[in-house]
């Protein structure tokens, strides 16, 4: 079975499989709120955006890592201990 | 409008100032017709900042930059999203005690010729802008200074119903003028009462002589962070670069887009009309503007561009009748040379134009924007390099 490693997203810790990248990580703690879906950023009109080429080169998955806006959710692996806010609250209970 | 009639006049150039004009002369009653060589807002009027700012290094600087900040905050409201008119306000930091002193002054001088404008201490420049480095001296802030997106602002001055008529026509270069109009690329001409040149740059092509050289400038936007800045901020030793007049500066110079984009700044150049980014003068502009922002190397930037700012010897602009002489149609009239300060004295440069054209009085002197002047200015020195 693989190892976890604890991370914070939106607030929420969550134990992800080691070795994945922060996307995945994203997805892994949203599939109980948003079912297969992730959601990663808003567009300056508000609109709800997610990974969509996972190869860095769309920009949709832009979140902000340890207080750093803007980095690629698709490139990043995890880290231990690592804070990660999305543009949902989805973390958070309803 | 009769099909087929004359119009009054006809405006080169739908940049912010030619775009302004046309408003303006439409609104009281002429037929306009504006021809350009791409479309509206398209040149220097693209790559600049928008930023809407009272300058006052000299007082006819201070008097056309003061009126026409005044006619843009009144129109403000007509103003849609789109637009992005904001008034931010500018916040101009001090380095050193030295820049301090020199804020205090011009402070006092706003202030007394009724500009709001007040100084800030370390500690209230600090909480103003947090993201500005420890250790300035402190500044002064403008609080009516403002920003707004000028190629839509000019497309929206070109479409607003007035008394009289605008024609718009793009892809439609001039060449040349004529005794009777000014004739386009395509061989046509346009016949009209009176020619108007506001294609800033390009005029010099139109009229021989025309004493305008490009100020080549650089500015980078960045990914979106809002809030990091809130105020148009300008070091003060920007005055110093704005006014050299050879050699390559830099300054600082940032504003936040209503986006939370950061539009980054400001460069300047003589002697080329190159308008490929040149790396080493993009880097030099950034470290300057990374010694006030610290946080500037983390954030990504998107895209870097040039622009040329039309700048005359005495750095003011020409408002009025060309010189006798200078062309073939007997009613010409120029609208170029707004250097960096084309958006923010776009409105106050129309009203001179209409009050003159029409033969009316203007709120302000016309005389310091005369192109008459030149006259004697030719004689003195030649023009940079």
């Amino acid at each position: 079975m693989a190892e976890h490693i604890e991370l914070d997203i939106d607030g929420r810790r969550v134990a992800v499989p080691t070795g994945v990248t922060v996307a995945a990580a994203i997805a892994h703690a949203m599939v109980d709120t948003l079912g297969s879906g992730v959601i990663t950023r808003r567009s300056v009109s508000g609109a709800l955006r997610g990974p969509l080429c996972g190869m860095g080169v769309c920009q949709e998955c832009r979140v902000t890592i340890n207080g750093r806006a803007h980095r690629l959710a698709c490139q990043t692996p995890i880290a231990a201990g690592m804070r990660i806010e999305t543009a949902t609250d989805c973390g958070a209970p309803t | 409008m009769t099909q087929g009639a004359l119009p009054d006049v006809v405006v080169i150039g739908a940049g912010i100032v030619g775009a302004a004009c046309a408003h303006e002369l439409a609104a009281h009653g002429l037929s306009v017709q504006v021809v350009d060589r791409a479309g509206i807002g398209t040149g220097t009027t693209a790559a600049g900042m928008g930023h809407l700012v009272v300058m006052d290094d000299t007082p006819a600087e201070f008097a056309l930059s003061a009126w026409s900040r005044q006619l843009w905050l009144a129109l403000a409201p007509r103003l849609l999203a789109k637009h992005a008119f904001v008034r931010c306000g500018t916040v101009w930091a001090a380095a050193d005690e030295e820049e301090m002193a020199a804020a205090r002054v011009r402070q006092h001088a706003l202030q007394v010729q009724g500009i709001a404008c007040s100084m800030l201490d370390a500690a209230q420049l600090h909480e103003a802008e947090p993201a500005l480095r420890e250790g300035l001296a402190g500044g002064m802030i403008v609080p009516d200074d403002a920003v707004v997106y000028a190629p839509s602002a000019a497309a929206w001055l070109l479409a607003q119903p007035v008394a009289g008529r605008i024609e718009m026509r793009a892809d439609a270069q001039a060449v040349a003028i004529e005794r009777h109009g000014v004739r386009l690329a395509d061989g046509t001409t346009v016949a009209a009462g009176a020619v108007l040149v506001a294609n800033g740059l390009d005029a010099t092509a139109l009229l021989a002589g025309l004493p305008l050289v490009p100020k080549k400038g650089h500015l980078l936007i960045t990914d979106r962070y809002p809030g990091l800045v809130r105020h148009q901020i300008l070091e003060l030793g920007y005055i110093k670069s704005a006014h050299q007049s050879s050699g390559t500066s830099v300054a600082f110079n940032v504003q936040p887009r209503p986006t939370g984009q950061l539009l980054i700044g400001s460069s300047r150049q003589f002697d080329t009309t190159d308008p490929a980014v040149e790396p080493a003068v993009l880097a030099r502009m950034l470290r300057r503007a990374s010694q006030f922002m610290p946080g500037l190397p983390a954030l990504n930037a998107l895209r870097a561009w040039t622009g040329f700012r039309p700048a005359t010897q005495d750095g003011l602009p020409l408002i009025g009748p060309a010189l006798p002489g200078s062309s073939s149609h007997r009613s010409t009239w120029l609208a170029v040379g707004h250097e960096g300060l084309g958006v923010t004295t776009a409105l106050g440069t129309a009203r001179l134009i209409a009050a003159q054209m029409l033969g009316q009085a203007a709120p302000i002197d016309a005389a310091p924007y005369l192109p008459a002047r030149l006259g004697s200015l030719d004689n003195e020195s030649a023009p940079h390099g």
